[in-house]
This record gives structure tokens, sequence and C-alpha cells, in this order.
């Protein structure tokens, strides 16, 4: 039986899709169309109209469609290192023209089916057909793909028009994210990581577009010093200019205020749906949280976004009245999932989670998005307070807060190897789990987007040596 | 004394910067470890204490830091944690922590928890948009601050004359290390690439004074030789470190010369001099926002490839055949940049090789394999 699906994640969907939607119209009308890092001030491009699409969120779509290793080759044959971000990669091999296509015979130009897709085929009463010639499960041919292969839109941009040409233009693999348009400036912010940075610099070398820059260093301190603000501040002054310069349109006050009233409902919003975590046993799993992000990435500043997510908590508040859950398993265990998820693994990932059941009621992205705030000095200060911007006992007492009001049994801690700013102070903050909360914590290696740095066997047993400290910790 | 004389102190110096840190320590001077990146030395030096470049070790190996980072991390970062935990750094007073990449973001909180019983640490944050004047004002703040932090473990003022002075004392040490650059190729016959990388590599544990009057006086040995006979290849090598004298043994052993380098750890840490006139702590600042041409800093002019074709032109300039680019392993700003480079170098007509490299390694058979057929290549071209 198809999963059911509630109205706030419907809501939440369409708004992702009228993103991507509005952002293909505007390129084809002829505006202008960015490309935005995640923790960009979105009210400042929002108060020009301007469409704007997010490499992030894109390259971990990518991933999640399973073109994640494609892509990353892609553009170590443009010579980036394998030891960049995978996020990064997947979004410099298509800012360069490179994308995830359909096999096809330029002859017949039908797509060629790769016999090892697929799932496989099932007898009326459910039972896995076995092929006779090779012993092995047949694969149900409705469920079959055609191979995935790698073209550049700037070949087919130069091939003569005809049949081929639009073939070729076809077989670009169909999701949003393989379908985001190419951009006409970029804006960087790089609260994150400085990998972004010189991500930034170089899709506009490729591009030969303008950059807009807001700096934000790291920071030492739990409080934002006033010299910090003073400098983001008199950035946002500098992007607005550089914006206007862009557009040829005035600074529009009330739009920005306006997109910062939505920012803030939004963020209030989304809280308060990861606030519903704090169940025993927990409406949802942080897993569906993860799938929200893009949301929250794309679409803040919007008040379609700020109403969806207010939509899904009325679903939740729904669920917690009538007792019911989207996890698919009786709640045993509670953990936070420390890190963005392998993206490429999400069922592996979460296979023995389920086996063992242990729900993840704690995300770090729950305070990591949740910007709220009153005024200019306030935006900036929020924008401060990305997860790799700021120290580690501001780390320690944003986990630490949400393991306690969420209530978990114990961390399991992704050491992304696409992650240096993040990973890099894990350890210590382990130790500090233990010691703070009691809880036991696991790591394991993986990685945001590049499936070859995962390896499933590891992670197994880690959420197994996981679980039995977790039994051990309750008796 | 003779260049001989001159290279094996300061090659002695360079093997043994512990022996170095022990023998100012004895003599009363507090003494302060200075991270990469662009961190002030000169607030160092004008709080009379006396600075030390960490740059990780070709000698240790990573245990310790082990219980603070995973293994991807770069082996600098790495080995400078381990050398303060394994007591190397004991002695030390104090340590500046820059944070300018994403691993010496995490290092600076990982440096601050392990030492938070034994050593003060500086924090540093440097801006990116350092061009405005928003950004040097930050400068500015960020620098107040190392002084402020610098003055307590001192337990004296640092005066604006104290800067000033320092200022001069640097700007000269720079331009004496600029000058033995440019000497050291035009005598690579009698200046090797082990001798060169130990005498630029010394200037990180000496005191500048002392430093640069040594290597004026090795400078002015050198202009007075003869021109080189050299009948090997010249090349500019690039990356952040290149001080491993094994590694360097087989540009020698090759007839492989330097004429330049766009290294961190050298030519890039004293390109740039700071003003001698007006407020000396901003002129400090603007010694950093005025740095150019770095992988590991913003270019506002990003849709051109200003930084590929600079270091194609010092190729050119330099009289070298070729470049020789020292890929720092898990350094993502080099990996970055490495596509953009190669394009200006590929239309530049510049043949070039990528060797992978850390500190850890004690090996270097495929390097010198390569550095050899490299060579060879430029040889007969």
């Amino acid at each position: 039986m198809a999963k059911e699906v509630s109205p706030g994640v419907l809501a939440l969907r369409k708004v992702v899709d009228d993103v991507h939607a509005d952002a293909r119209e505007a390129k084809k009308a002829g505006k202008l169309v960015g490309w935005s890092s995640s923790k960009f001030p979105c009210e400042l491009a929002e108060a020009f109209d301007l469409n704007v699409m997010y490499p992030e969120n894109q390259a971990a779509g990518i991933a999640a469609n399973r073109d994640g290793e494609i892509m990353c080759q892609a553009a170590e044959d443009l010579g980036f290192d394998n030891d960049i971000c995978g996020y990064a990669r997947i979004s410099l091999a298509y800012a360069a023209g490179k994308r995830a296509a359909r096999k096809f015979d330029p002859e017949t130009l039908e797509y060629i089916i790769d016999p090892n897709s697929g799932k496989p085929l099932k007898d009326a009463d459910g039972k896995v057909v076995i092929d006779e010639t090779t012993g092995k499960p047949k694969k149900d041919p409705k469920t079959q793909q055609p191979y995935t292969v790698l073209v550049d839109i700037h070949e087919i941009e130069a091939m003569p028009d005809g049949p081929l040409k639009d073939k070729y233009w076809e077989s670009i693999k169909p999701y949003r994210q393989m379908r985001i348009p190419q951009p006409d400036f970029v804006l960087c912010c790089n609260n994150i990581c400085n990998c972004m940075t010189k991500w930034y610099e170089n899709i506009a070398r490729m591009c030969n577009i303008p950059l807009i820059m807001i700096d934000i260093p790291y920071n030492n301190t739990v409080e934002v010093a006033d010299s910090n603000v003073k400098y983001v501040r008199a950035q946002f002054d500098n992007a607005i200019h550089e914006m206007e310069k862009l557009t040829g349109k005035k600074f529009d006050n009330a739009k920005f205020e306006q997109a910062c009233a939505n920012a803030n409902r939004t963020a209030s919003a989304w809280l308060r749906v990861c606030d519903y975590l704090q169940y025993k046993p927990a409406p949802y799993s942080g897993f569906d949280l993860f799938n929200h992000m893009a949301d929250i990435v794309t679409a803040r500043g919007k008040v379609a976004a700020a109403e969806a997510f207010e939509l899904l908590e009325k679903d939740l508040k729904k669920a917690i009245e009538e007792g019911t859950t989207t996890t698919p398993f009786p709640e045993q265990y509670r953990v936070m999932f420390e890190g963005i998820p392998c993206w490429p693994k999400l069922p592996a990932l979460f296979k023995p989670l389920k086996e063992h059941g242990v729900n993840v009621t704690a995300v770090v992205y729950a305070p990591a998005f949740g910007f709220v705030y009153d005024d200019l000095d306030g935006m900036a200060r929020a924008y401060y307070k990305a997860p790799n911007s700021v120290c580690i006992e501001q780390g320690v007492a944003w986990r630490e807060g949400i393991c306690r009001d969420n209530k978990v049994d114990g961390v399991l801690v992704h050491y992304n190897r696409s992650c240096k700013p993040w990973s890099g102070y894990m350890a210590e903050m382990q130790r500090r789990f233990t010691k703070d909360l009691g809880v036991p914590c696991a790591g394991f290696d993986g990685d945001q987007a590049d499936p070859r740095n995962f390896n499933e066997a590891q992670y197994t047993t880690r959420v197994q040596g996981l679980v039995e400290a977790m039994e051990a910790n309750k008796k | 004394m003779s260049i001989e004389t001159f290279v094996n102190e300061f090659s002695a110096i360079a093997a043994n910067p512990h022996g170095q840190l022990k023998a100012y320590k004895e003599a009363g001077k507090k003494c302060i470890g200075v991270m990469p990146y662009y961190a002030p030395e000169e607030l160092v030096y004008a709080a009379g204490m006396m600075p030390f470049g960490m740059w990780g070790s070709n000698k240790k190996t990573i245990s310790k830091a082990k219980e603070y980072c995973a293994t991807f991390y770069c082996t600098i970062a790495q080995l400078d944690l381990e050398m303060l935990l394994d007591g190397t750094c004991d002695l030390l007073d104090g340590v500046i922590t820059p944070t300018i990449c994403d691993t010496l973001r995490p290092m600076s909180q990982n440096i601050r928890v392990a030492m938070s019983e034994k050593l003060p640490c500086i924090f540093l944050a440097h801006p990116q948009n350092r061009f405005a004047d928003f950004g040097k004002q930050f400068c500015l703040d960020q620098y107040t601050h190392v002084k402020t932090e610098l003055e307590k473990i001192v337990g004296h003022e640092i005066t604006n004359d104290d800067i000033a002075n320092a200022i001069k004392v640097y700007n000269k040490s720079r331009a004496a290390r600029r000058e033995f650059v440019k000497l050291a190729s035009d005598h690579c016959d009698v200046i090797d690439p082990i001798m060169r990388s130990a005498v630029l590599k010394a200037a990180w544990f000496m005191d500048k004074v002392e430093y640069t009057e040594k290597l004026t006086a090795l400078n002015a040995e050198l202009k007075a030789l003869p021109a080189a006979k050299w009948n090997g290849v010249k090349v500019v090598t690039s990356g952040i470190i290149v001080d491993n004298p094994t590694l360097l043994k087989v540009f020698k052993d090759n007839n492989v010369a330097i004429a330049a380098d766009d290294v961190a750890h050298e030519s890039r840490a004293f390109r740039t001099d700071a003003a001698e006139t007006g407020d000396p702590m901003m002129a400090l600042c603007e010694q950093f926002t005025n740095t150019d041409y770095d992988v590991l800093l913003y270019d506002p002019q990003s849709s051109q490839n200003r930084r590929g074709e600079f270091v194609a032109n010092l190729v050119k300039e330099s009289g070298a055949q070729g470049l020789v680019l020292f890929m720092q392993q898990f350094c993502d700003p080099e990996e970055m940049e490495f596509p953009y480079l190669k394009k200006a170098l590929d239309a530049a007509g510049i043949p070039f090789i990528k060797l992978g490299v850390d500190q850890q390694m004690r090996d270097f058979g495929q390097a010198a394999t390569a550095i050899q057929a490299f060579a060879d290549v430029l040889s007969m071209q």
C-alpha cells in the first residue's frame, strides 16, 4: 500500500517544485537567474524579485537520485580533486555544462536499458521470479532504466538542429535538480565553509558572471561581537548596491521587509515542526526533516513556505492527538544524527536503524536553519550563526539542547568526508556528549554526495555497537 | 664568512627549531607559536617576543592528534596540534591560530580545548572581503584583539612606535628574502634547492634583525660571484610547503634548479610589505588586505583567471622552463585553484607536473621518477 502523504508534506513539495518551475520560466523569458549558497541572506534576493537556485540543495538531490558519482567523476575529469566536497564537485560539473543523461541509440533514438537496473519481478503470489538460465531473480521490466551517461550541454548546443539534437536534450535526466537553469550571477556567503568561496569563484569564472560575496569569518565566541556584526552589515549594504547594478532596479525596502517577515515566519514554523520530535514516540523521523530542508533552503523568504510548514505543524498536532507516526517501525531508541546524511545511500542508512527500532529524533539542522531576528543587526547576527561558523561551545550547546529536549539515548556521528569544517571537531564533541549527557556515541565514515566514501558494512556494525551501548545504558 | 658557512648556519637552524626555541627561552625571551596563514608576526616582534612559525614537521608522526581529528586533514595542521600535545612546544608562551581555511577553523577549537590548561591561544579570523574600508576595519579589530592578547602575555603595552619599528625590521627581512630568491636562481650552481629551502625556512625561527643581517651578508657574497654555469633546467615551485630535504635532493640530483616559487611557506609569505608611514596597525592590516593572487584568498574579480595568469607570468619572468606543483594532500583551496592554474599554464605553453605530498611521506620514489622524467622533458626543449 502506498504510504499516505500528509497535506503539509504535499504543500512543502509543491513549494520547492514551484521555485524550480518559476526559475525555469524566468530563464525562458530572458530574466536573470542566480545560484546562491544555502545560507546567503535570501531576504536580499527576494527584495529584488530575483529567481535563485541553490547548488547545495541541488547536489543533495542529484546525489539522492544516484547521480552523485557520475557528476563527481565529471568534476574530477575537469581537474577538481576527489578530496573536494562532493556538493562542490557536483555543482562545478553542472556549472561546466555536464549532465547525467539516459543513454540512447543515435540511430533509432531508443533508450538503451541497463539490464542490471530495476526491481525483482514478482509473481501473483508476491514471490520473486527466478530466471532459469542464470539462476538469479528476474527484473521487472517496468522498473528498469536506461544506462546513465554523461552529456555536455555546450556540445549539444553546437549540434545541428534536428531530431538527434532534440533527443539529446530530452535524454537529460528529467528530475528537477538536473534541469536547473545555468546561472547569470552567483551569491556566495561563506558562513558554512571557506570552500564555498573558491567554489563560487570557480562558477563565476566558468560562466563569466558576477559574484556577490558576503564573507562571514569563523567566530571563536558564543556571542557575536559588534565588530563582526558591523562587518557583515556593511557587506549587506554592499551586496544591495551590487544587486542594484545587476538588476538596474532600486532596492525595495517594503519587499525586503516582507521577505524578512516571511523568513522569520518560516523559520519559526520550521522550529516548531522540529520540536514535534520531542514527543515520545515521535510522530515522524528526523530523516523526514532532511527532506523538508529543500523548503527551508530554497523558499524560506516566501510566504508559501511559511504556510506549508504551518500546515505540516497542524498535521503533526493531529498525529499526536491520534497517536500516529510516519516512522515505519516501533520506536525503541532515540538518537541524534550528527551531520548531513549520505544522500546517495539513504536506504542503506535507514536499514539498520529500522532493524533495531532506532528513530532519529534530533538533527543539527533544526537549530541551524532557525534564523529568527528582529532587525538588520539581528539578521547579521543570525547569519553569523551557521553550523560551521560557530565555536565549539556554541556547537555543543545547540546539540546538547536538542538531545535533551528530544530525549535521545545516543548519538550517531557522520564523519563526512566532504565536510572538513563540520567533521573537524566532532571527536571532541563526542567526548562532551558522553560526559555531559551520559549517552553513548558512535561514529561512521561517509559522504554527503559521493557514494564511494561510504562503507555499508562499517556503518551497520557501528549502528549495532551503538544499539548495544544504548541498551546497556538503559539497564 | 664564506657562503658555505652562512648556508650551514641557516641549515642547522632550519633543521632544529626546537634548539632555537630553547636558546631564545634561555636568553629570557618569551616565544609565541604562529600558525599559517598571514598572522601579523610583527605584533609579536613589537611586543619584544619571539615569533615561531609553525608549519608542521617532516620528522614527527601523527599520533596524539588523532584524538581530535580524522585522517582527512592537512598534515601541517595535524602536526602542529601533535607538537602542542607531545611536549615539543611546551616552551611556547602562546600560540596564534588563524582560521582562513576549513581545516584551520575547527583546528583553532581543538587547539584551544587541548591547550586550555597549558597555553594561551590567540584566535584570529581574517576578512575575505578585504579591499573595502569595512574589510580593513574588521581586520583592524581582529589585529587589535591579537595585540591585546599578546600584551597580556608579555605584561606591557605594545606601542605604535614598537609596531612601526617592527614593520621596518620585517620589510627589510622580506626584501632580503626576495633578493635571495633571485640570487639563488642566478647562482643555482652554488645554491642548490636544499640550501635555498633551508635559508628561507630559517627565517621562521630566527630574530628577524639577526636573520636579515646574515642573509644580507650571504646575498652580498652571492652577488660577488661570477655568472652561473648551469647546464640543468630551472622550474618554479608552487604549493603550500616544499621543505623536505629528501624531496629536494631529487631536484639537486637531477639538475633541477628553482628559479622562483609560488609557495605559501616561502615567497607568498614575503611578497607583500607593510607601509612604513601612517598608522602602523592599519599598515599591518593593509599589508594583509593588499595580499593578492593567493589560493586562500577571495578574488573579487573572480570571473577572470588572475591567479593562474600571475603564476604563469612568474614562470616566464623567472626564466624557468616549467612548474612543479606540490599538491598538499587534503588542501582544498589548492585543489580548487588547480584547474584554472592548469588552464593558464596550458595557455602560456608552460609544461608542469603535479605531485601529491604531505608531511607524513617518507618515501619519495614516485616523486623522484616524476621529477626525473620532467627534467628530461624540459632539458630536451
